[in-house]
């Protein structure tokens, strides 16, 4: 196990770059029978990062430490590429130990040198400061190639240098993949900390690599079904802060919420349609638990399905003309399709007893969901043609997986001992990681859209 | 009456009556938060709070006195079987308490917190709960209970009672808990 951010990190960090977002600022609320309170940036709960699998098939890429001219930066960009690259899984950055020399430019590269430490691809940078601004220049080398794929300078302001550093890595990554990469996207996740009725439940937002996190809500009611609306300015969640559950939005940026239902009963599991403008639930006012389409500009609601088992944690397809649902009809949990229009269920899950909360891939292709076979609940995935189901994850007690916007990773909830935390695996199950948080449990991972 | 565990030392009080022609002002106040509230299905608290206040809110009730001839059977959790609903044979006396207790006196009234361990997915356990708290419902209702005295909240896996990924921290939170 390679320990990448294994200190804890926990100073104050505020982003001032124009494709941030403001998270919501301290709005007290007035609620009914049970405290909680939305407040601003805190760093408290930010997430580590453990590599537990590697994998063997990774590219080898060197990221030389980046010429600091700009003198004492609060950030080693190079250090955040490097990471940000590794973590995808798709590459194995050379340990900087093993470098023989630091170019920073193009010029000053000795292509065999790179060559004798087998790496495929090089980056060499260098950081000048200018009028407060912090540029950032780097190139992408192909090594074999001896040529230079991507050069160009980024300026960012010092307190957001990491998101200049996410950036990187997202050129580097589409450059050679051909993927457009997802490391400039969020996590939500849900915490609770404390034990039976003395826990306290909160509602975090965080860069993609656990960082710079930030508290939504905290509660002494559970919070729960974190689920980012496509914009990414909003999240949809589940809160029992008035003792009964009920589905809130919140507009980050604000603070701002509403409350969409209340019914009695299971108001839960939300999910936005592709458009923004529809949200899947589960509700049980009419006795078991039912999917219902909300259109949020009206409230009007439109039940998809009926029957006498229970049905919940819908998703959309990415088209949105369907939607994929866990449901017991069959005796146990298994995942069906119907339209969102109605009409007959269509059973997707046929292997094994236990099969649940399902997501589809940006590309409609394939199922990702939770399994119960020989190794306990794991992240599976399903192929739509073929209908073969593998497991991905090798994690104790996996729960709510969620797919990067890239389709190239998929973060849940998992546990080390008996603390939850949060994992990831590449889709093709090759590389794995674990982001623990400093204290308590961390759990219903929701990874955000493209948000530049 | 019944005191909600959670209400605790800091907490700033509502009040509320739970029983029609019982009122009562419960707990402490502080200057920053107050609350009030009546109402036959549990009670109402208002709190505003900041961050970092260290304010949280909870209720308590004594309803002492206003009863005619029965008090809330003490044992008020029933446990379950991996994967099940049935309400098990040594755990029907309890709910009969309950039963005899809310049908001699109509204006109570109890929800029933539905809890499963935290095996498989969380919505789907949210369901489950319901499932093995509508369990109770029904039996309720067929013991001559009032439909409206009665109301289910799942919890889920949220509220475990016991912490750890084993079998007795598992038997402990499959249960159904009678909140008067």
């Amino acid at each position: 196990m390679r320990a990448l951010n294994a200190s804890w990190w926990a100073g104050t960090e505020r982003r001032s770059g124009g494709h941030r977002r403001a998270l919501c600022k301290g709005l007290a609320s007035v609620v009914t029978g049970a405290m909680l309170w939305l407040v601003g940036p805190v760093a408290s709960a930010d997430l580590t990062i453990d590599i537990t699998r590697g994998n063997e098939r990774a590219t080898p890429i060197a990221v030389v430490p980046f010429a600091d001219q700009a003198g004492g930066l609060p950030e080693d960009i190079a250090q955040v590429v490097s990471d940000d690259l590794e973590r995808s899984g798709y590459f194995e950055p050379l340990p900087r130990s093993a470098m023989f020399n630091q170019p920073s430019s193009s010029d000053d590269v000795t292509y065999g040198d790179w060559r004798s430490l087998d790496s495929r691809y090089l980056v060499v940078g260098s950081t000048s400061q200018e009028g407060g601004q912090v540029k950032v220049r780097y190139e992408l080398l192909d090594v074999s190639g001896e040529s230079r794929l991507l050069g160009e300078t980024v300026t960012a302001s010092s307190s957001d240098l990491r998101g200049a550093a996410h950036y990187i890595s997202d050129q580097i990554f589409e450059e050679i993949t051909g993927i457009r990469g997802a490391f400039s996207t969020r996590i939500a996740y849900v915490t609770s900390q404390g034990v039976g009725d003395n826990t306290q439940y909160g509602l975090y937002v965080a860069d993609a690599d656990g960082r710079n996190s930030q508290q939504v809500l905290t509660s002494d009611e559970p919070i729960m079904s974190p689920a980012w609306s496509p914009d990414g300015g909003k999240l949809a969640y589940v809160s029992f802060e008035t003792e009964r559950p009920a589905i809130y939005v919140q507009n980050l940026a604000t603070g701002q919420r509403a409350k969409l239902t209340d019914f009695e009963g299971l108001n839960s599991a939300p999910s936005w349609s592709p458009d923004g403008r529809r949200l899947a639930m589960a509700l049980s006012r009419d006795g078991q638990p039912e999917i219902y389409v909300m259109d949020i500009g009206s409230r009007n609601l439109q039940r998809v399905t009926n029957s006498s088992s229970i049905e919940t944690e819908p998703a959309w397809s990415p088209d949105g003309s369907s939607l994929i649902f866990t449901s017991d009809r069959s005796g146990g949990p298994q995942i069906y399709r119907q339209s969102v229009n109605g009409g007959n269920a269509e059973r997707l899950t046929y292997t094994g007893s236990y099969n649940a909360r399902g997501r589809l891939s940006p590309d409609g292709k394939t199922l990702f969901l939770i399994h119960r076979g020989n190794n306990g609940y794991q992240v599976a995935k399903q192929d739509l043609d073929s209908g073969r189901l593998v497991e991905i994850s090798d994690a104790q007690q996996a729960e709510s997986p969620s797919i990067a916007p890239n389709g190239t990773m998929v973060i849940f909830a998992t546990q080390q001992g008996s603390t939850g935390v949060l994992g990831a695996v590449t889709a093709d199950g090759r590389a794995q990681f674990r982001l623990p948080a400093a204290q308590g449990d961390v759990r219903e991972p929701s990874w955000s859209p493209f948000l530049n | 009456m019944f005191l909600k565990p959670y209400a605790r030392s800091l907490a700033i009080a509502a009040s509320l009556a739970v029983l029609a022609g019982c009122s009562s002002t419960g707990g402490t106040q502080d200057g920053s938060a107050a609350g009030s509230g009546s109402g036959t299905m549990g009670g109402s608290g208002v709190g505003t709070g900041t961050a970092g206040s260290g304010q949280v809110s909870g209720y308590g009730t004594d309803g002492s006195g206003q009863m005619s001839d029965a008090r809330i059977p003490e044992v008020r959790t029933i446990y379950f079987n991996y994967d099940s609903d049935a309400i098990r044979p040594e755990f029907e006396s309890v709910v009969n308490a309950h039963a005899q207790y809310l049908s001699r006196n109509p204006n109570a009234s109890v929800v029933l917190q539905g809890h499963t361990d935290e095996r498989g997915t969380r919505e789907y356990n949210l369901a489950l709960g319901e499932r093995r708290a509508g369990s109770v419902e029904r039996y309720l209702r067929l013991q001559g209970v009032n439909p409206s005295q009665v109301e289910v909240v799942s919890y889920g896996e949220e509220r475990p009672a016991a912490r750890g990924s084993n079998e007795d921290a598992f038997a402990q939170n499959r249960r159904v808990v009678f909140a008067y």
